[in-house]
């Protein structure tokens, strides 16, 4: 094993990721990214395509729906439908620990 | 290596019919999707299901697994007999699925039906360039970690393909820098650190989920911090400092005289750093003396004889 200690680059609030970064990320070509953009489930910040920039959670957005596509079959429209159900029960259960606990 | 019963992980019986299989498969993967299911095993299960399936789908692989698999039960100790697949074409011909993250199958499926093997493996000439693939992992850590930054050993499995052409797993332990100031879900991208290229091509980038572990006392918001905190009537009653822990360490708390369970206090820039530190919120919970002993008891009679208290008074009763 290597004993090196490895600094990454942490992805907050102000970093972004260009379309090839997503990707790559993805393992899927950008017109895939495209489609998810043009869905809505993706919303990159910049107006040309050349100067898209998306947030870390979009990567993690995009992967789910990636992984529904290939696991579950769901067709575009229903993976962004369940993306944004998902994000809701995350909000959901985030207010349900609110009230049980403080 | 022990037996796997895949009609048992399906749900299903030894005399399923294909559509039987196959709605079983979309309802328990649905139920099981590590994206979707909040099952503590859920990845696992996934897996185990995807690999049942892709056997009991394909008539061939199923019917080979059937002669196989008859006087088997699952957890029995087992080794493919010799030429048990004669008859059958598909001995290391792996599997159909593709795209993606490519995932190893266990050491049960691949005794049977073969490894997976890799689309591009071996292909195109000897000037072939691509950059490897980047690779996704979850690393969990305490909350403490977040405060104070940590290092943290990150063992990864990680498939490649060996001069063969078939995908092997092998182990590949990290020492990861995890920064002071993360956030759950946020992550961390390791340059260079994903699956290595192919001719000239750079490796690919390792992407780190970061994913707290459930606290005993602490829930986690973004960056702010909640405690439910237990103090004494007499403590909420008169007031006084109180001792608050926090992922920071021990705090000293003053609270006002007269509070009331259930009051929210907020220690401003105390939840998790970073250059908008998070807040660390305290509610406070009023527990009362157990009363079990004599002394206790008359404590609590003199109370009642000597406060004038009508706990329901804005009830109407």
């Amino acid at each position: 094993m290597n004993d090196e200690i490895l600094n990454g680059l942490l992805l907050d609030e102000e970093c972004t990721l260009t379309l090839g970064e997503m990707s790559r990320a993805c393992a899927m070509h950008a017109e895939w990214i495209l489609e998810l953009v043009e869905e809505g489930i993706l919303e990159p910040s910049g107006e040309e395509m050349s100067h898209w920039r998306f947030t870390a959670p979009a990567l993690l957005r995009a992967r789910t729906v990636m992984h529904l596509q290939r696991d579950l079959g769901v067709n575009l429209s229903g993976a962004a439908l369940v993306v944004d159900l998902l994000d809701e029960i995350q909000m959901l259960r985030q207010q349900l620990g609110r009230m049980g606990g403080c | 290596m022990e037996f796997e019963d895949y009609y048992e992980i399906m749900g299903v019986k030894r005399d399923a019919t294909q559509d039987e299989i196959k709605r079983a498969y979309r309802k328990l993967a649905r139920k099981y999707h590590p994206d979707v299911s909040k099952e503590a095993d859920a990845e696992e299960k996934f897996k185990r299901l995807g690999e049942a399936y892709e056997v009991l789908k394909d008539p061939e692989k199923r019917t080979a697994y059937d002669q196989l698999g008859k006087n088997w039960k699952a957890g029995q100790d087992f080794n493919p007999p010799p030429g048990w697949d004669a008859g059958f074409e598909f001995s290391g011909s792996g599997s159909t699925g593709g795209g993606g993250d490519a995932q190893a199958y266990s050491d049960f499926f691949e005794s049977l039906f073969g490894r997976r093997t890799s689309g591009y493996a071996g292909a195109g000439p000897r000037d072939f360039h691509m950059r490897g693939q980047d690779h996704h992992a979850k690393v969990l850590i305490d909350l403490e970690d977040a405060y104070q930054g940590a290092t943290r050993h990150i063992t990864l499995q990680v498939p490649e393909v060996d001069p063969g052409g078939h995908v092997v797993t092998r182990k590949r332990t990290l020492k990861v820098r995890i920064p002071k100031g993360v956030k759950q879900g946020q992550q961390i991208r390791l340059t260079g650190q994903g699956a290595p290229g192919v001719g000239q091509g750079g490796s690919g980038d390792l992407y780190l989920e970061i994913e707290f572990k459930p606290h005993p006392f602490y829930r986690v918001e973004g960056r702010d911090v909640y405690l439910e905190l237990p103090v004494a009537p007499w403590e909420a009653a008169l007031g006084g400092k109180v001792k608050v822990p926090t992922p920071a360490g021990v705090l000293d708390l003053k609270i006002p005289p007269g509070s009331t369970s259930g009051k929210k206090m907020r220690l401003k820039g105390k939840g998790i750093p970073g250059k908008q530190p998070g807040d660390f919120y305290v509610q406070l919970k009023i527990v009362l003396p157990p009363s079990d002993s004599e002394k206790a008891r008359a404590f609590y009679e003199k109370m009642k004889q000597e406060l004038p208290f009508s706990p329901r008074a804005a009830l109407g009763v």
